[in-house]
């Protein structure tokens, strides 16, 4: 592919989608290029980046949001957060390792791919703190939607309809997200259950205490399992919290807590999928299922040679296994069966291409879903092919 | 008033055979076409407005919704869905050639999962009807807007519905894990469903909050969360507005997330203690109340911290809860504000802007002038840790003239509210109440890509027709031309 555009402001984005609508070329849209290699090349021969579309345009901490352009690096906006004690909600992963890439991943492509971590699970998704986003669409018009309050229901929701459709609605060129003050401190409970399941249902009871579990991931072994549990909070609560959530969690097994800087590079891991310990050759499934159906899915994944890892109290699945159509089918089955959602999230292309790396909509929704895109995207310029075959 | 386009004079003069096809689809009892019968139905909320619509129906089944969506789709029948009819924004405002789509026989409790946290309720389950199915257990569902005694879940979904708690517990939204949802066309779709974040557009996160427009809702899965220990509140009282907002400022700047940070002006506080006695101060310019949550020893150092914020304020009152009964004591007047206003004048509108916060004092100095201006009466009170403002504006429902000002008020405000960078509805929604004033937050050609979205799900425009979107404009010639 020909070098990307690389616009250093909106309407250089504006610019370049009328030249390719008037020229009628489809173009590939990235932000650093941190994710190459998540769902299917797009069908493209230039690419429209964001990533020179960067800083931080607005931040107010006493109102709890920021806004950036889309280029921006997660990891600036992470630091200018830290400055004043505050942070991002979803703890958005930034998964150089799972890709291989060394871009710092920019706050827009966590937005369009509505990437969150650990801290999903009690706090909400990438997306939920979405309050407000500037896009140009496929006619180059700037389109704002939501604002810079923290709520608001004007008009339809195109920040939750853009945010996870991977740039394929529109190019985001700024967000505006809801953020919080950062905990005063972490700290994290490790239980040796005897199996996954255990494993899973301390996770379930941890999550239904009154405690405020925070993160909840679980990590089979040899011929055990480890149901972590986070609390966080200001030092004095989180140390009473831990006190009451080891005496509900007692039954399941053999205890131990990681303090704060340990928990911390804990749930850094678990964000970055690293105790999946995967090789480079292996693919990465992310199922989406209720917590109780998880260890079905465990079960199918162990019985093609694949390697399990749990997180958002068992609502996310992460699977590693050999990359091949058999193991992409016996795992969406096994999805399909637990009425989960899969998606295939790193294979090589040749998988990728071969087979679809999310289920496809029912009949009467995709008529639907494609109505919308030319709404949004009557050209059909923005990144052709790159969630499913034309 | 607000106009509402002209009725289809072809539906108009076959009622009688609608009626008798909506009577083949539904149960017997299950069509409302009589004038008396039909009378509770011809406005929601916003009570101003008044319209008898052409039928009512009420299925009890997804699948009678599809039938009657696909009669009326095949016909040309206008639709407009309804919950409770408690939309303070005229979400569920009948025409007079529209059939009503009531959801309130869908009140069914299919599944509740204490272990993945989950329920699966009919669109007609009452909001406290679901924290109450799972209260037993210690389960709740957060959002908790003020009619919740009343609303209906599924109508929570349509105008994403919010709450005094959402700055910890979020939105409607944030809350779903998946809808049965009908399309006009009569297709029954499932959106999302029991897991997070699946790959794919996020249908549930368009449909949150679309007033009706995209289609109906008849089956909601939310997630159940575990309630705190407890929680307690307390009350801050300053002498001027400017202070009451840097003290807020401070507190959220502090770390501190509290579970609810409600703020009342002047007005608001004496028509609230002259109804609830819950001895608040009646010299303070503007009041806090402040809600955490937690064990009894979280309650009392939390407090304590934001008690010594607030010292620094130069507070005229602090009083801090020391039993639930206090607490309950103090968050009783605010919790009957609207009550206490009705109590003071016949009639009130009741505003939702959301502003930045910081904008709080510039706003109410800018909302006295105009309720001097208009020669109205205003009480506000304002959910301070997320932005959202709510004024109520007092009129006489039987003055024209003074309805007609209450309106020109509230439009003044709104704007206002978009001026300093807010928007016009933090969450009751547009409906027909702020339709017209939509472009003044959007430009036109923003408008015309919300409404080429909407056309993608409903390209004949039968659903919920003349709300949000202002009648003229680009892609709405299906309205526009009456």
């Amino acid at each position: 592919m020909s070098t990307p555009i690389t616009p250093t402001d909106e309407a250089g984005i504006i610019a370049a989608v009328q030249a390719a609508r008037i020229a009628r070329e489809p173009l590939a849209i990235e932000g650093q290029g941190s994710k190459r290699g998540l769902l299917r090349p797009a069908r493209a021969a230039r690419s429209l980046s964001t990533r020179a579309l960067t800083g931080v345009t607005l931040y107010r901490p006493a109102e709890l949001i920021i806004s950036a352009r889309a280029g921006t690096p997660l990891i600036e906006i992470e630091a200018t957060l830290a400055e004043k004690g505050q942070q991002l909600i979803a703890e958005a992963p930034y998964l150089n390792g799972v890709f291989g890439t060394s871009a710092p991943p920019s706050i827009g492509g966590v937005v369009a791919a509505n990437l969150s971590g650990p801290r999903r699970i009690a706090w909400g998704a990438t997306r939920d703190h979405v309050m407000g986003l500037r896009f140009i669409n496929g006619a180059g018009e700037a389109i704002r939607s939501g604002g810079r309050v923290l709520k608001n229901v004007t008009g339809l929701d195109l920040c939750k309809l853009l945010s996870g459709s991977y740039g394929t609605l529109g190019v985001i060129t700024e967000v505006t997200l809801k953020v919080l003050p950062a905990p005063e401190t972490s700290a994290t409970l490790l239980i040796e259950t005897p199996d996954l399941a255990s494993a899973v249902a301390a996770l379930s009871a941890g999550l239904g205490s009154p405690f405020g579990v925070s993160a909840a991931a679980a990590l089979p072994a040899q011929d055990h399992a480890v149901a972590a549990l986070r609390l966080e909070d200001f030092a004095a609560s989180v140390a009473y919290r831990m006190e009451k959530l080891r005496s509900v969690l007692d039954d399941f097994g053999t205890q131990r807590v990681l303090e704060n800087g340990e928990s911390r590079s804990f749930w850094r891991n678990v964000r970055e999928v690293e105790p999946l310990n995967t090789s480079a050759d292996e693919a990465i499934w992310r199922v989406s299922v209720r917590p109780s159906a998880g260890p079905r899915i465990a079960t199918a994944a162990s019985a093609i040679g694949g390697r399990v890892l749990l997180d958002w109290g068992g609502w996310l699945v992460w699977i590693a296994a050999e990359p091949s159509i058999a193991n992409y089918a016996a795992i969406s089955a096994a999805a399909a069966a637990a009425g989960g959602a899969t998606m295939l999230f790193r294979a090589p292309e040749l998988l990728r291409l071969a087979v679809p790396i999310f289920p496809a909509e029912s009949a009467p929704l995709a008529k639907i879903s494609a109505r919308v895109k030319e709404a949004l995207d009557p050209g059909g310029l923005f990144n052709p092919g790159h969630l499913r075959a034309a | 008033m607000i106009p509402l386009p002209a009725p289809k004079p072809d539906i108009l003069a076959r009622r009688a055979e609608i009626v008798a096809a909506l009577q083949a689809l539904v149960p017997a009892d299950g069509v409302i076409a009589e004038g008396i019968r039909l009378k509770p139905y011809e406005t929601d909320g916003l009570a101003a407005y008044r319209q008898m619509p052409l039928a009512v129906v009420l299925p009890s089944s997804t699948e009678q919704v599809a039938a009657v969506l696909r009669y009326c789709h095949e016909k040309g029948i206008r639709v407009v869905p309804r919950g409770a009819g408690t939309s303070l924004s005229g979400g569920a405002l009948p025409l007079a050639d529209a059939v009503v789509v009531g959801l309130m026989r869908l009140n069914s409790i299919h599944e509740i999962n204490y272990a993945d946290r989950y329920a699966v309720v009919g669109a007609g389950v009452t909001n406290i009807g679901i924290t109450k199915a799972v209260e037993n257990e210690g389960f709740f569902y957060a959002p908790d807007p003020s009619s919740q005694l009343a609303c209906m879940i599924g109508g929570n979904v349509m105008m994403n519905s919010g709450g005094a708690h959402c700055l910890k517990y979020g939105v409607t939204a944030n809350n779903l894990l998946g809808v049965k949802f009908v399309t006009i066309e009569g297709e029954v779709l499932e959106i999302g469903g029991t897991y997070l974040d699946a790959a794919g557009y996020d249908w549930l996160g368009l449909i949150t909050g679309s007033e009706g427009q995209l289609g109906i809702v008849t089956e909601v899965t939310v997630r159940i969360l575990r309630s705190a220990e407890g929680a307690r509140a307390m009350l801050a009282a300053f002498n001027s507005i400017e202070v009451a907002g840097a003290a807020v400022d401070a507190i959220i700047g502090s770390g501190i997330i509290p579970v609810a940070l409600e703020f009342m002006d002047k007005p608001c506080i004496h028509a609230c203690e002259a109804f609830a006695h819950a001895g608040y101060p009646l010299d303070a310019e503007a009041m806090l109340i402040i809600e955490v949550e937690g064990s009894i020893a979280e309650q009392d150092a939390l407090l304590a911290r934001i008690k010594d914020i607030c010292a620094r304020f130069e507070p005229i009152s602090l009083k801090v809860a020391e039993t639930a009964e206090q607490s309950m004591a103090i968050w009783k007047g605010r919790k009957g504000a609207f009550g206490a206003v009705g109590r003071i004048s016949p009639d009130y509108l009741c505003m939702d802007g959301t502003i930045p916060t910081s904008e709080l004092p510039h706003v109410l100095k800018r909302i006295g002038e105009m309720s001097d201006q208009y020669g109205l009466k205003v009480a506000n009170v304002f959910h301070a840790g997320d932005g959202n403002l709510h004024p109520l504006i007092m009129f006489d429902a039987n003055d024209p003239d003074s309805f007609r000002r209450a309106e020109a008020f509230g439009a003044d405000i709104l704007k206002l509210c978009v001026e300093v960078g807010g928007c016009l509805t933090g969450e009751h929604g547009v409906g027909v109440e702020k339709r017209d004033l939509m472009t003044v937050q959007f430009a036109e050609h923003e408008l015309t890509q919300q409404r080429a979205i909407k056309s993608a799900f409903d390209p004949a425009w039968l659903l919920n027709p003349a709300k949000v979107f202002p009648l003229q404009g680009a892609l709405a010639p299906a309205i526009a031309a009456e």
